[in-house]
């Protein structure tokens, strides 16, 4: 493609996943316990989409990349103090609340909303780039919905690879049933992809990159617009962790023999 | 239906689909056909079911027995699952059936338009529904974080759209007749993307079977320095592999372990991002789960979440991860134990 494309990754933040996790119900509803004392990291599956985005502005000149973000200023920015050091990109950030309990519906119009004010954003070469699903809540609608409202309607999910041509269309491989990848060819942007894993490794930090990127994340952070996700139509009745313990029956002094003997049983056994 | 206000009397509507031959349904289309069924007559409600595929008549004669109005978008574009025509068929579908509680399963092929068709229709969509509920009102089960916890919600909003997940309900089995349906009409946009088909590893290499009873997990100890000081990755992916072919178990993996393709360390062959599980990974439905070494919450906690009966093999007694979470834990060698298990079924098979 001639003039190259304009990527926006919207990217949400996670409680780093070796925290554990403890539910607590609030003013507002549901959250997580400590929830602004808890480490957080890009949301995995966003990450990839932000750095198979990347892969592709680099390979496609007068291509440029936005990562649009939600949540608090003081989390985004711890964020991106790592994030920074991946790739280079344009932070949007829009300040709102954290977590997996805010409904989705309000999360998509509050990106859109972010998206549509883009400066210089050409929807006509838009690819929107995300996560399928996110790790806090897992809806896999955010991205849709936020392509919906933009006018959007080639869309894909399970997104693990993609690959442009020359006159700007590009096959995607999208997870479906049993292991398996649909195949598709697009026309071309614009277009919505929810990536899962994709190919790419996660890069390296490089402290320049990083350098370069925060000389325009501070002040993007400083005028981030804030944002309420209020949603009168959704209520929890409850939030709890799971209950369930099993009685672990620990074997140490079985040989191997005996093992697996008592393992083949157990796969035979109805 | 007026699809912002709050209805007192709830119409319920089955969204399903066909499978790849085009004229039957899909097994989770079929549990969510149960679904409906069970929440309809809690709540005394219309039950319709709508079906998108190439000869969607054909498939809905399986549903003869249910009862339901059934209506139906059938023909060459919706043969493939895209996002443009699957959309516009379901959405016409809703918009003919009226109703106010949508159920579709969470498919690759509905969860894909799931939330365009819920926009365009004036509603709102939860995914990942595992239970349902109608004591007080239409109420949902669904997990968050990663299956790390579970939160019932409701909403006042409708129509309401969701998602169920695969194997929460039995499959509709009734016997299959003669149907009377109603042929909806789909206006189609420019359709700019074109399905090719799909892509899959040869038929022995294919490693993720969601139809299997066990389910096999592999952790990056298979590719840690072993008692002689070397890494014996090879002699571990012929392992895994023949123990994959006796028993026809799916293979899931830890992070750590499809991490290490990236950073060019010894990997299995096989293994691919798809059999990972976990916080980045499936939360697959089996009926028993048997991980070898692994370590921490990733495949013990949150990718064995649906996993009925869960045994491991670890050589770490303390492994805290497995202990509540597993029925049994070997304290062993995952090398030896699989190399016997594999010459004990091999001698069984003979």
């Amino acid at each position: 493609m001639a003039e190259g494309f304009h990527i926006v990754v919207c990217a949400g933040m996670v409680p780093d996943p070796l925290q554990t996790l403890e539910p607590v119900i609030g003013p507002n509803g549901p959250g997580l316990k400590n929830e602004m004392m808890l480490p957080a990291v890009l949301d995995p599956w966003a990450a990839s989409a932000l750095y198979e985005a990347a892969q592709v502005v680099a390979q496609h000149p007068g291509s440029k990349l936005w990562l649009v973000s939600l949540g608090p200023k003081a989390k985004l920015q711890q964020v991106m103090m790592t994030i920074a050091q991946k790739v280079s990109f344009e932070l949007v950030p829009v300040d709102g609340p954290i977590g997996g309990f805010p409904d989705a519906h309000a999360t998509a119009a509050a990106l859109a909303d972010a998206i549509g004010a883009l400066q210089g954003l050409n929807r006509e070469r838009l690819l929107l780039f995300g996560g399928w699903e996110s790790a806090t809540r897992g809806a896999g609608i955010t991205l849709q919905w936020t392509g919906e409202l933009l006018g959007i309607t080639d869309q894909f999910q399970g997104v693990d690879q993609i690959t442009l041509r020359a006159d700007g269309s590009f096959e995607v491989l999208e997870r479906v049933e049993g292991g398996k990848h649909q195949v598709s060819v697009c026309a071309g942007a614009p277009a919505v992809l929810g990536w899962a894993t994709g190919n790419l490794a996660e890069p390296r930090n490089n402290p320049q990159t990083g350098m370069a990127n925060m000389r325009g994340i501070m002040p993007a952070l400083q005028k981030a617009k804030q944002v309420k996700l209020a949603d009168n139509t959704l209520s929890y009745r409850a939030v709890n962790l799971p209950a369930q313990q099993r009685e672990t029956r620990i074997e140490k002094n079985l040989t191997a023999d005996e093992i697996a003997q008592e393992i083949v049983q157990w796969i035979a056994a109805e | 239906m007026d699809c912002g206000g709050v209805m007192s009397m709830e119409k319920i509507l089955v969204l399903t689909h066909v499978d790849e031959s085009g004229a039957a349904l899909t097994r989770a289309s079929l549990e969510t056909v149960t679904a409906g069924m069970e929440l309809a007559a809690a709540l005394g409600a219309e039950l319709a079911i709508g079906v998108v595929g190439q000869k969607a008549e054909t498939a809905a004669q399986a549903l003869a027995g249910t009862g339901a109005r059934l209506l139906t978008v059938s023909g060459d574009a919706f043969a493939q699952a895209r996002y443009a025509s699957d959309a516009a068929a379901c959405e016409a579908i809703c918009r003919a059936a009226a109703c106010s509680v949508v159920l579709a399963p969470a498919s690759s092929r509905i969860a894909r338009v799931a939330a365009g068709v819920a926009h365009r229709l004036g509603g709102f969509l939860d995914t990942h529904i595992t239970g349902l509920d109608c004591a007080e009102g239409v109420a949902v089960t669904r997990w968050f974080y990663r299956q790390r916890m579970e939160a019932v919600l409701s909403r006042t909003a409708r129509p309401w759209f969701l998602l169920l997940d695969a194997g929460t309900h039995p499959a509709f089995a009734g016997e299959p007749g003669p149907v009377t349906v109603e042929a909806v009409n789909v206006a189609l946009p420019e359709q700019r993307t074109v399905v090719e088909g799909y892509r899959e590893p040869a038929r022995d290499a294919q490693t993720i079977r969601p139809d299997a009873k066990l389910l096999f997990v592999a952790g990056a100890g298979w590719t840690k320095k072993q008692p002689d000081g070397q890494i014996h990755g090879s002699e571990a992916a012929e392992q895994i592999k023949q123990f994959l072919l006796l028993t026809g178990a799916s293979l899931g993996s830890s992070k750590s372990l499809v991490d290490q393709s990236g950073d060019n360390e010894t990997v299995l062959p096989f293994l691919t991002h798809m059999n990972q599980i976990g916080q980045t990974g499936a939360t697959p439905r089996h009926a028993k789960g048997l991980s070898t070494c692994c370590h921490g919450e990733e495949p013990h906690v949150v990718g064995w979440r649906f996993i009925g009966e869960r045994r491991a093999i670890s050589l770490d007694a303390n492994c805290g991860w497995t202990r509540g979470k597993a029925d049994v834990v070997y304290v062993a060698d995952a090398f030896q134990v699989v190399s016997r298990v594999n010459t004990l079924l091999a001698n069984r098979a003979t």
